[in-house]
């Protein structure tokens, strides 16, 4: 049994320098939807709780006058697909969010503490990376940004200095034609954890790929930005044979472990097939089409 | 289709339920909820091994820490010597191996076995004191696969078991050395040689299951106040509350008499909360302490620490005509005992077979221990394994020969006058008739319809449970104002307040509204069994009809002296008495007869013959993703002969239950454990239990055929919806993609596999056979 404290700074300076003074011990507190439940598991032992929200800058969501997208990192999953103008520029990110635990938890569970969990099945992760967002990091060394495909480094492990946190994340215009999806798989229907989750964002000129970014997660010791999967995308026509051509590259990029949530067999195989079905996916969205969000 | 049926008042009818305004405001109290001033918080150091001898126990750090005030190991309970203790459910136990259950005396046999626990001031401190505990372990291999155990080379879990020591039913009884083959049962006729020398095709089948949890909600519960007086005074939520006595009788050496359990609300047991964990922990730790103590378990205890039902192997083989007539079965079973004897594998050979007529049939059941948790019962007990593997293979029959697998169920029905696997013959019973229902409803004779990007099939499975009988206690007291409070001493779990409230009211003329049921601790009403075999509405019920009976007569006795005639010119009719030209209603009776003190109260305490056994027939329809391997349910029917549906309702709700909790089993529900014998997935989030989302809108259709022996035809309802949905989305999936699923869970990983296997074979051939209906 330990005490615990808890701190509501309204300054990303504050916060600083409260995690600057306890170190590993104190770490930032979102929705707590990972935190609290880590903490009573005894799986972390924090001692000082950190809140970010209320701090301005961790919960602002805007389109900026560029076009790119400003996320604060403690902005809840409801606010974001609640939010037409982001919502229609970042649709994969909001497939994430719409099936992240359950209406109650999508009111408290942010996507920056669920980048920041560094989950290898973390459901925001693999979007983010097919949107090309960036971290924006705070800390008391002063400011610094990190792609989104480089901020996780293990299982639970990020670029995070113990006297960092993450302020927002930065999201680039997506370009005219473009479209995006992300889907997962689960054994049940809902309230699982991603076995394999597949994320893909595409341009299109005509029927021509010019742009594809291709991101798996759950396969991998952090989610996996498959470069060259959207590489070969690039000047093929929008079709099942460049589909299938990505997802045997993603298949091949995947490094599952067998545990009670599946096997290496079957996640290699998922990665194939869900790759493929976030393609078509997003692909269809690019042609304006309708598509659902789902696992 | 039940409904009010024209013979009854009550009975039939959809009264709101006594006990549900408290339990949807909040207001009823639950075991958890249950507390006393000063009470301290209990918590119980559990095994990280799940085999391994224990070398010492040093806790005299746990005890120097502030506020703890008392730690217990098994050297706190008595000696259990070496006799036989009455099991709660499952027959005659050795007490020194219930003992053991408890809290390890010498050896760990299963992870999260129970080694010491700790009572202090709050529940943190408890935990923290856990940590304090010194065990020093000396591991011993571990054995969990029930095939492997009953090799003669394997690693034994108990030194000195011998097969049959317990009880051996039929088969001869050869005790070599020590076994994890802890009893042999045989069940025998006809000649099975003769069987299969008649038949035309001979089919056989390997099944294997895993071990799955009953998955109840509130968790394991237990205050306990030993007195200074040495009255022993426990509040939990069980499946029967004399159970829980008796047992902490036994386990404590303490006579029943300064015993005292009160039963809470309870949150689910499904056969699970029929036996005890904590109770005794918590009472060794009061008298230690002097204070009343409190212990709870968290999810990953339940799960690692309690009883889930068996998994297992089981061996099929069935002979069969041209013509589609069964001439021979034999199976063997070997089911999962967990770390002590006690699957319900008898239970399955008494089962699995019980839906056909057969001449000539042997199974033989195997109860085999492995370094798991010890198993316990989970509604149907041993009923799922068996009907799984059976009636795949009886599918597997039919879509080979190309017969319809409700017509051959029907071909080859067991009815009144067959005999049963145990050598007893059928009663009257509704196997039939069931078929029948399931073969006229909609959803049999819907087209199977179709998904985009899916593989689409039916599947059907029938069952036969047998219920369970057991002494009931009823007593019914009439109130001033003509309402009757009715003292039922069986636990309330699937709301039998109200179905036996409603035997007592019919028989008795009144409203049910005007029946007040209440359930009472172990000093207030005399023995009752445990909630559990499907037997409540049955036998309680029929106490409460004694009861009523009982007090009928008194108060025609009353009204007698009152009019100044005899008895026998009293006439009852519906709630009205009747004498040449007098009537008075019940409530009218009730004012007469205030104060009189022959006449208020009527008991009965019953241990009812004539149970009446289930059949049911069950419908699935499956969309399997042949991509992923997942398996949806899209459409499901259960049909289920119910004798007297008392309160509709009430079956239905267990017959949906069951079925959601049969396709967990069939889909996504597994114990995972690693090369040590370590559960994995110890959390809901990774025991996946179905959700709202996996399981359809489920339709039900009861059928009524009464079973003669019991006053209003009941029979029990409870267990059987829970055997058919295995095999039948087993037989969907095969019927869907041409794959046979032997082993369950049928888990995306493993249907992906299998289909990803069959398609290498047969690139384009999905069905096996015509659609059906
Ligand atoms: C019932 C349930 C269902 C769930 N279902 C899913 C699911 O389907 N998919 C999924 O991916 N996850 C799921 N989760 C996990 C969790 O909800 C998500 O990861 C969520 O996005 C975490 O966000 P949060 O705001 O609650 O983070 P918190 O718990 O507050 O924080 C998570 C971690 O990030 C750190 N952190 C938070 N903010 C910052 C910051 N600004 N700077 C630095 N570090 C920070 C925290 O210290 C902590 O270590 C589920 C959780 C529950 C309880």
């Amino acid at each position: 049994m330990h005490a615990i404290s808890y701190a509501a700074p309204t300054t990303v300076a504050d916060a600083v320098s409260i995690l600057a003074e306890h170190g590993a011990n104190a770490r930032m507190l979102a929705g707590g939807t990972d935190l609290i439940v880590q903490v009573r598991e005894k799986l972390r032992d924090t001692t000082v709780f950190v809140d970010a929200k209320h701090i301005p800058d961790l919960m602002q969501l805007s389109v900026n006058a560029d076009g790119s997208a400003t996320l604060g990192a403690a902005v809840p999953c409801h606010q974001i697909y609640g939010d037409d103008a982001f919502a229609g520029q970042y649709p994969a990110l909001v497939d994430a969010c719409q099936i992240i635990g359950s209406t109650g938890i999508q009111g408290r569970a942010s996507v920056g503490g669920n980048l920041c969990n560094s989950g290898p099945a973390g459901d925001t992760i693999p979007p983010l990376i097919v949107h090309g967002a960036v971290a924006n990091i705070a800390g008391a060394n002063g400011e610094r940004t990190v792609a989104v495909e480089d901020f996780c480094t293990g299982p639970s492990q990020n670029v995070l200095g113990a006297d960092e946190l993450l302020v927002s994340l930065t999201l680039p215009k997506p370009a005219a034609g473009s479209g995006s999806h992300y889907l997962r798989f689960i054994p049940r229907n809902e309230m699982d954890i991603a076995e394999v989750g597949a994320g893909a964002s595409v341009t299109l000129d005509g029927d021509t790929i010019s742009a594809a970014r291709v991101s798996i997660g759950a396969v991998a010791p952090t989610p996996l930005f498959v470069a060259e999967a959207g590489e070969a995308l690039i000047g093929q026509t929008a079709g099942e044979a460049a589909y299938e051509v990505a997802a045997n590259i993603a298949r091949e990029a995947a490094t599952p472990i067998n545990d009670m949530r599946g096997t290496i067999a079957h996640r290699k195989h998922l990665s194939f097939v869900l790759t493929q079905r976030a393609l078509r996916g997003a692909v269809a969205r690019a042609r304006g089409m309708e598509v659902g969000h789902g696992h | 289709m039940a409904g009010a049926n024209a013979t009854y008042k009550v009975i039939g009818t959809r009264p709101v339920r006594h006990d549900g305004v408290d339990k949807v405001t909040g207001r009823a109290i639950y075991g958890v909820d249950a507390h006393m001033p000063g009470m301290l918080w209990g918590a119980v150091l559990r095994s990280p091994h799940a085999h391994a001898r224990i070398l010492s126990i040093d806790a005299t750090r746990a005890e120097a820490l502030e506020g703890v005030h008392a730690v217990m190991t098994a050297a706190d309970l008595p000696d259990p010597g070496t006799g036989l203790a009455e099991g709660h459910e499952s027959g005659l136990q050795s007490m020194r191996y219930k003992s053991a259950g408890l809290m390890a005396r010498d050896k760990v046999l299963f992870e999260g076995h129970p080694v010491a626990a700790v009572a202090a001031t709050n529940k943190h401190l408890a935990e923290q004191a856990l940590e304090l505990i010194d065990v020093d372990y000396e591991r011993l291999p571990v054995v969990l696969d029930v095939r492997e155990a009953m090799q003669p080379d394997a690693p034994l879990l108990l030194d000195d078991l011998h097969t049959g020591d317990l009880f051996t039913i039929g088969g001869s009884d050869a005790t070599g050395g020590p076994s994890n083959i802890a009893s042999r049962t045989t069940y025998e006729e006809g000649d099975i040689g003769a069987g299969f020398a008649a038949a035309d095709r001979v089919f056989e089948g390997e099944y294997t299951l895993s071990m799955v949890h009953q998955g109840y909600i509130e968790p394991h519960n237990a205050l306990a106040h030993w007195s200074a007086d040495g009255h022993l005074r426990v509040e939990c939520s069980s499946q029967g509350q004399f159970g829980i006595r008796r047992e902490l009788a036994d386990h404590l050496q303490w006579p029943i008499s300064k015993i005292t359990v009160q039963p809470l609300e309870i949150g689910g047991g499904f056969g699970g909360k029929t036996t005890i964990y904590l109770e005794p922990l918590a009472a060794v730790l009061s008298r230690k302490s002097g204070r009343p103590v409190k212990l709870t378990m968290s999810r990953s205890e339940i799960l690692r620490g309690t009883g889930p039902a068996s998994g297992g192997y089981v061996q099929v083989k069935i002979g069969v005509t041209h013509e589609g007539q069964i001439t021979a079965v034999r199976a063997k079973v070997a089911l999962e005992a967990g770390a002590f004897p006690g699957s319900h594998v008898n239970i399955t050979c008494l089962c699995a077979l019980g839906c056909f007529k057969l001449d000539n049939f042997r199974i033989d059941g195997f109860d085999v221990l492995v370094n798991k948790p010890s198993s316990h019962a989970y509604r149907a007990p041993g009923g799922p394994q068996g009907g799984f593997a059976v009636d795949s293979l009886v599918d597997e029959i039919c879509s080979e020969m190309g017969f319809d697998p409700l017509a051959f169920r029907a071909l080859n029905a067991s009815e009144e006058g067959d005999l049963r696997a145990n050598g007893t013959r059928l009663n009257r019973v509704g196997n039939r008739e069931v078929i029948d229902a399931a073969r006229a409803s909609d959803h049999w004779r819907s087209p199977l319809g179709s998904a985009p990007g899916r593989k689409r099939g039916r599947g059907v499975a029938s069952a036969f449970w047998i219920n369970a009988t057991g002494m009931s206690t009823a007593v019914a007291q009439l109130n001033a104002d003509g309402t009757v409070t009715l003292h039922e001493g069986s636990v309330d779990i699937g709301g039998t307040r109200t179905s036996v409230a409603m035997q007592a009211a019919e028989t008795l003329g009144i409203p049910v509204e005007d029946v007040d049921p209440i359930v009472p601790d172990t000093d207030s009403i005399a023995h009752t069994h445990v909630t559990g075999g499907s037997r409540v509405t049955f036998a309680t019920g029929w106490a409460a009809i004694e009861a009523a009976r009982d007090l009928r007569q008194r108060m025609v006795n009353g009204l007698a002296d009152h009019w100044d005639v005899s008895s026998n010119s009293v006439v009852v009719e519906g709630g009205l008495f009747r004498q040449n030209g007098d009537t008075v209603s019940f409530k009218e009776a009730a004012r007469i007869l205030d104060g009189d003190e022959l006449r208020l109260v009527g008991s009965a305490t019953v241990l009812p013959q004539g149970v009446g056994n289930a059949f049911a027939v069950h419908i699935a329809d499956v969309d399997v993703d042949p991509e992923t391997g997942k398996v949806d349910v899209v459409r499901y029917t259960a049909v289920q002969d119910a004798g007297t549906a008392i309160y509709p309702p009430y079956v239905e709700g267990q017959m949906e239950g069951g079925v959601a909790q049969g396709i967990g089993w069939a889909l996504t529900e597994e114990y995972v454990f690693d090369d040590e014998g370590r559960m994995r997935n110890v959390s809901l989030l990774d025991y996946r239990m179905p959700t709202t989302l996996d399981v359809p809108m489920i339709e039900t259709i009861i059928v009524e055929v009464p079973n003669p022996e019991h006053p209003y035809g009941v029979r029990g309802v409870g267990e059987i919806p829970i055997v058919p949905p295995l095999a039948a989305i087993a037989n969907a999936i095969a019927d869907a993609t041409g794959v046979r699923i032997r082993h369950l869970p049928a888990s995306p990983p493993r249907v992906q596999a299998a289909i990803a296997a069959r398609q290498a074979v047969h690139p384009t051939a999905w069905r096996r056979r015509a659609p059906l209906a």
